[in-house]
């Protein structure tokens, strides 16, 4: 009856609200919850988003299963496997968070500290796998080429697509080297300049005839991009104008700049929410060490983080449905 | 909160099995990609309809197990779930519906 009764901080029970308890959920596990919901609003502003830039370019798009194919220490083509292991990673530390809360119900203070340690090693494994992720998109592994109308073209041999160094002998020859503040105009510098230079690779793409070019275009029946034929392809090389390597905001080889540029924004906030997740994590495996909510008489901190935690999978499973596999 | 100590060691440990099998099965079906499924279905394909309707039965699972939705009053759960609910599919609705329309309005215009 006394909900509406601001309460007093002097009797130190600021966290839990004091005894009011609306809906049977202490004051700070509601706000937790509310605050989780307005950032899943957020989120699904982004994918929402994404979703609008995806549908208007829908006969363009990268395909993602040709983008994300690798796996570290191995080489050759495996579409999404690694993302699997990280969403795995991801599903098991939730688990272990759901056991941190489950001991802190029973008390038992060295198994929450146990399982909070746990959860935050499969943390640290997740943020360092997109990091990974994040260093083999940027390096990219094919090259492409821009053309003068903005459009990007991907090399291709046999119906399978190549790397610029596979039929670009020789280094670059031009003598051009990275502008940077220090070796030209002091106000300017520009980005990593390509292996090749575009006159480079026209002419290999000219010597060798069994090379064609791999539009942006998807053919909406198959579903697989258009592969132009010869003449088409030696016309579109021809329009070159900058050798496109890896990935950044304005270019990357797989298509789409704003591809790139949703893959930084979204997978980033994600992965900042799960490195604050395990800093939070840190903080209160720290607390649980210590004691103290050992005196505090209840764990629900260890729960309240656990919101948290679950709710930095749960946006994950969304990601990875429409960056990965739709 | 209290009282669920004993049974939910088990659920939880059914529930991972669940978000694993699901999450393997929308791998198999992300790296084979049937033709029937692939290239065919209302609006979008079969498969990206499987694929959100699996996504969802996970994001139920973390959210009603992990979370523990289920154990909170009713209507505290629907002060959450109802309001995100209606607030992401009225996004959704208006959202994705203008980027249909600018496809069809820009994409003629685009020369390939």
């Amino acid at each position: 009856m006394e909900a509406n009764i601001a309460v007093n901080s002097d009797n130190k029970e600021t966290w839990s609200g004091g005894g009011v308890k609306p809906f049977g959920a202490s004051y700070g596990k509601m706000m937790m919850w509310f605050f989780i919901l307005s950032d899943a609003l957020t989120f699904s502003g982004f994918l929402a988003a994404y979703g609008l830039t995806r549908f208007k370019f829908i006969d363009s798009w990268p395909i993602a299963d040709e983008v994300f194919t690798h796996v570290p220490f191995f080489h050759g083509n495996y579409p999404m496997y690694y993302v699997a292991f990280m969403t795995f990673i991801l599903i098991v530390s939730s688990v272990t968070m759901v056991l941190a809360v489950d001991a802190g119900h029973k008390m038992q203070q060295k198994k929450v500290a146990l399982y909070m340690f746990v959860t935050i090693v499969f943390g640290l494994i997740f943020v360092g796998s997109q990091a990974w992720e994040w260093k083999t998109f940027i390096k990219g592994s094919y090259g492409a080429v821009k053309t003068t109308d903005n459009k990007i073209i991907q090399f291709v041999k046999n119906g399978e697509q190549i790397a610029l160094a596979d039929f670009v002998k020789d280094s670059r020859a031009d003598g051009r080297v990275q502008h940077s503040r220090k070796n030209g105009l002091w106000f300017t510098n520009e980005a990593t300049i390509s292996q090749y230079s575009v006159a480079q690779v026209q002419e290999a793409f000219k010597n060798d005839p069994s090379l064609q070019v791999r539009s942006e275009k998807i053919d909406l029946a198959t579903k697989k991009k258009i592969v132009l034929s010869r003449e088409e392809s030696l016309k579109q090389v021809a329009k070159a104008k900058l050798v496109v390597e890896g990935a950044n905001l304005i270019d990357n080889e797989y298509g789409n700049p704003i591809f790139a540029d949703f893959f930084f924004f979204i997978t980033g906030f994600h992965g900042f929410h799960v490195f604050s997740g395990i800093v939070i994590n840190i903080i209160i495996f720290f607390n649980v060490v210590l004691g103290t909510y050992e005196k505090r008489g209840h764990y629900e901190m260890v729960e309240k983080v656990g919101l948290y935690w679950h709710f930095v999978d749960l946006v994950w499973v969304f990601v990875f449905t429409f960056f990965y596999l739709v | 909160m209290a009282g669920h100590t004993h049974e939910s060691n088990k659920r939880i440990w059914i529930v991972l099995a669940i978000l694993s099998i699901i999450t393997a099965v929308e791998v198999g079906l992300g790296i084979v990609k049937p033709d029937a499924l692939h290239l065919h279905g209302p609006g979008t394909s079969w498969l990206n309809w499987i694929f959100i309707i699996l996504t969802l039965a996970k994001a139920y699972y973390i959210a009603w197990a992990f979370m523990h939705l289920e154990g909170e009053k009713k209507w505290f759960r629907r002060s959450i779930v109802w309001t995100g609910v209606f607030l992401i599919c009225y996004l959704l609705f208006i959202v994705l519906l203008e980027g249909d329309y600018l496809y069809e309005t820009l994409a003629p215009l685009i020369k390939w």
